[in-house]
């Protein structure tokens, strides 16, 4: 059978040779036994553990950039936070210092026209006790020295402080007068 | 040995004996079995087939038997070949799936490429895969995995449908096209990823030996010599051609490959 066919392979080389074809398979039985079972399981191990040596570093490199990019951006926000706060706080601080210093020029105005109108009362009072104590002794004093001058006594007090209204009134009219002829 | 080296030995030149000349034919490419075992006969090409095997796990189990992660220049060698075929074919054809198959793929192209190379070793001198048999056997693995894949991804009717069917046919081209579809699918795929492969080394080899003869056939003391002359460069010439035509038939026979197991994972084409 062989021999027929190995004839026939002669005359047609499009007729595979059984026992070539059977070599054949076996060949490549054996090169993809040895290196599908075990060689290139080997190597694709060998060039898996590569890349992870190579990439792996890089991812890890990769892993810390971020990292530290992450920690710079909150750095960043924080700062700005704080930025933000601190003028936030100062601009609080000087609308309240305005207003106390509002408060405080409005409070002293207020005590201070407060010292002047008691000063003005106070002014008025003493003006007006003096101008009564005065006027009193002025009026016993002249009393005192009108009754020693007409050796009458002027005792009785309503006729008497009569006469000496009349007297200071002069004495004032006199005095406007002198004053308008001035 | 081959019918025309021994016409070449034989000293059969142009002049002045006159004698016609040898010209290579499919007699090149049967060889006188070396042994036999009973109606079994032991050729050179089986020799070959062998060696090309030798040398294919020899290497790859000298490269990577001990993989170290800094690789010495065999080891490097041997991934280079490695990740040509897992980045640019199997990556590239099947996607991510196409991991499972790179011992595959690489023990096609490998064993494929070694076989033709051995065209233009010196004492070979003989592509193997110029033998139809191992092209077909090569070409049944692929397609029995093929139909392994198709069937084994789809079940049975989705797997018929991936064989036959295309989507959005109008009706009267039906017949015809399942039928075409079929007829490629099933058939003329395995034979043409065969017959190329066989017909490029068988054509390979014909021309190399073809201008060897003729220049020996050629050189005699007379004007003659400049034929031979130019034979001879023109076979120094084709052979360095064929370096990368094997190569090429190697890559493609694979690049085929993966394209049938992504055809068979996909869902229609």
């Amino acid at each position: 059978m062989l021999k027929f066919m190995a004839e026939g392979a002669a005359q047609n080389p499009l007729i595979p040779d059984t026992a070539e074809l059977i070599i054949g398979l076996l060949c490549f039985f054996i090169v993809f036994g040895v290196l599908g079972k075990k060689l290139l399981p080997n190597i694709q191990k060998t060039l898996d553990e590569r890349h992870d040596a190579i990439e792996g570093g890089l991812e890890r490199a990769e892993k810390a950039q971020a990292e530290a990019n992450r920690t710079l951006e909150e750095y960043k926000a924080q700062l700005a936070e704080a930025r933000h706060e601190a003028a936030r706080i100062t601009e609080h601080a000087r609308e309240q210092g305005a207003v106390i210093i509002a408060e405080m020029k409005e409070e002293g105005q207020r005590q201070r026209e407060a010292i002047i109108t008691a000063g003005h009362a106070q002014i008025d009072a003493d003006r007006r006790q003096v101008t009564t104590a005065l006027r009193q002794d002025v009026g016993r004093i002249a009393t005192d020295l009108a009754g020693r001058v007409v050796g009458e006594s002027l005792e009785d007090s309503a006729r008497q402080s009569r006469i000496i209204d009349r007297f200071l009134d002069e004495l004032d009219a006199k005095a406007s007068e002198s004053a308008g002829a001035k | 040995m081959s019918t025309h080296k021994l016409l070449a030995e034989s000293g059969c030149h142009i002049t002045p004996s006159g004698c016609g000349f040898p010209a290579p034919g499919l007699n090149s490419f049967n060889f006188k079995p070396i042994f036999s075992i009973g109606s079994f006969d032991f050729t050179k090409p089986m020799l070959l087939a062998l060696i090309c095997m030798v040398i294919v796990v020899g290497f790859f189990w000298a490269a990577f038997s001990k993989p170290k992660l800094v690789p010495g220049k065999l080891q490097l060698v041997g991934e280079i070949g490695y990740t040509f075929i897992a980045r640019g074919i199997a990556r590239d054809v099947i996607g991510k799936k196409g991991d499972k198959f790179v011992p595959f793929l690489t023990s096609i192209f490998f064993f494929v490429w070694i076989m033709n190379i051995m065209s233009i070793i010196p004492l070979a001198q003989f592509p193997v895969a110029s033998r139809f048999a191992y092209p077909v056997a090569l070409a049944l693995l692929v397609w029995l995995t093929y139909m392994y894949l198709t069937f084994k991804t789809h079940g049975f009717k989705g797997g018929v449908k991936n064989l036959v069917w295309m989507e959005g046919l109008p009706k009267p081209l039906i017949p015809l096209i399942v039928f075409l579809e079929f007829l490629q699918n099933v058939i003329t795929r395995p034979f043409t990823l065969a017959v190329r492969l066989w017909a490029n080394m068988f054509a390979g080899h014909m021309l190399i030996v073809m201008f060897s003869v003729a220049s020996w056939y050629l050189l005699t003391p007379s004007i003659m010599t400049a034929f031979a002359g130019g034979s001879f460069i023109l076979a120094v010439g084709m052979t360095a051609f064929e370096v990368l035509i094997q190569f090429l038939q190697a890559y493609i026979f694979t690049l085929l490959t993966s394209l049938y197991i992504s055809g068979a994972l996909e869902e229609g084409h």
